[in-house]
């Protein structure tokens, strides 16, 4: 798992197709209102894109996107947020996830639809956040620090200009 | 061994097959997940969801409604498992930093 090939038709891809991926991802978190779909669909198609990086360029890059060690606290914040919600009603006298009980001072029906909003969202962070960090701690941890291949890249774009024998495949960035 | 266990998979489907034979008709009014009333005269809550969801939450989609609110217990057990197995992969397959 640890080897990729880096390999710039893939990445260059996968860089054009994510910023969709993750828009169509947040519609259809926020749209699971109004169509099918919902945190668990939007949220995993959230961790696709993060893991379509992930797997085009390598995790050590995909550190700007995503980080590792956003994994677990993002699991634990998504999970809290649905428990926060039921628990706000529970203190304020109504029923654990009765969302009628949210401070927010509008009518009992537009509550109960920003509490199915609060926990979807919850839901979604707590889905993205746990599929990536299932996926980062398969994969393991860092070999090499994150220069190392920015640096084979530039080796190899000076060894083209040098024999001009042009870009041959190179080989697994770590084997 | 192997065709015992074939035999056994066969009349399983058999039995399975028989039984699709005799479900209701999808959507049909008078199927027992669509009256009103359980066998028992309880009111059934699938009927009550269906025609309050839009009432009680104003939401179009009714599937969210009673993932999200009449059965978000459920849902935050679902959320709680996710949680968990995220959990029980770095565990497992965490290793300290030297």
């Amino acid at each position: 798992m640890r080897e990729y090939y880096d390999d710039r038709i893939v990445a260059l891809s996968a860089r054009l197709v994510t910023p969709f991926i993750q828009l169509f991802a947040l519609y259809v978190i926020f749209h699971g209102h109004y169509s099918p779909g919902g945190g668990f669909q939007g949220g995993a198609m959230l961790a696709a894109s993060f893991l379509l990086i992930r797997l085009s360029i390598g995790t050590d890059a995909a550190q700007y996107q995503f980080r590792r060690a956003w994994g677990t606290p993002g699991s634990s914040i998504g999970t809290l947020v649905f428990l926060g919600t039921g628990f706000i009603a529970a203190f304020l006298g109504f029923n654990f996830l009765d969302y009628a009980g949210l401070p927010l001072g509008l009518p009992e029906p537009e509550l109960r639809n920003i509490g199915i909003l609060a926990v979807e969202v919850g839901v979604a962070i707590a889905v993205t956040a746990t599929l990536t960090a299932i996926y980062d701690d398969l994969v393991g941890e860092r070999l090499e620090p994150l220069t190392a291949g920015i640096d084979e890249a530039t080796d190899l774009a000076e060894a083209d200009q040098v024999d001009g024998s042009g870009w041959d495949a190179p080989e697994p960035a770590d084997g | 061994m192997r065709r015992l266990v074939l035999v056994v998979l066969l009349a399983f489907a058999a039995l399975l097959l028989y039984g699709i034979g005799h479900l209701p008709e999808r959507g049909a009014a008078d199927a027992p997940p669509n009256l009103a009333q359980s066998a028992a005269g309880s009111p059934n809550a699938a009927t009550y969801y269906v025609e309050n969801a839009y009432i009680d939450a104003e939401t179009p989609n009714m599937v969210t409604v009673t993932l999200a609110d009449y059965r978000g217990f459920d849902t935050l057990g679902e959320t709680t498992v996710i949680f968990a197995a995220g959990i029980a992969c770095a565990l497992i397959l965490r290793r300290a930093k030297r």
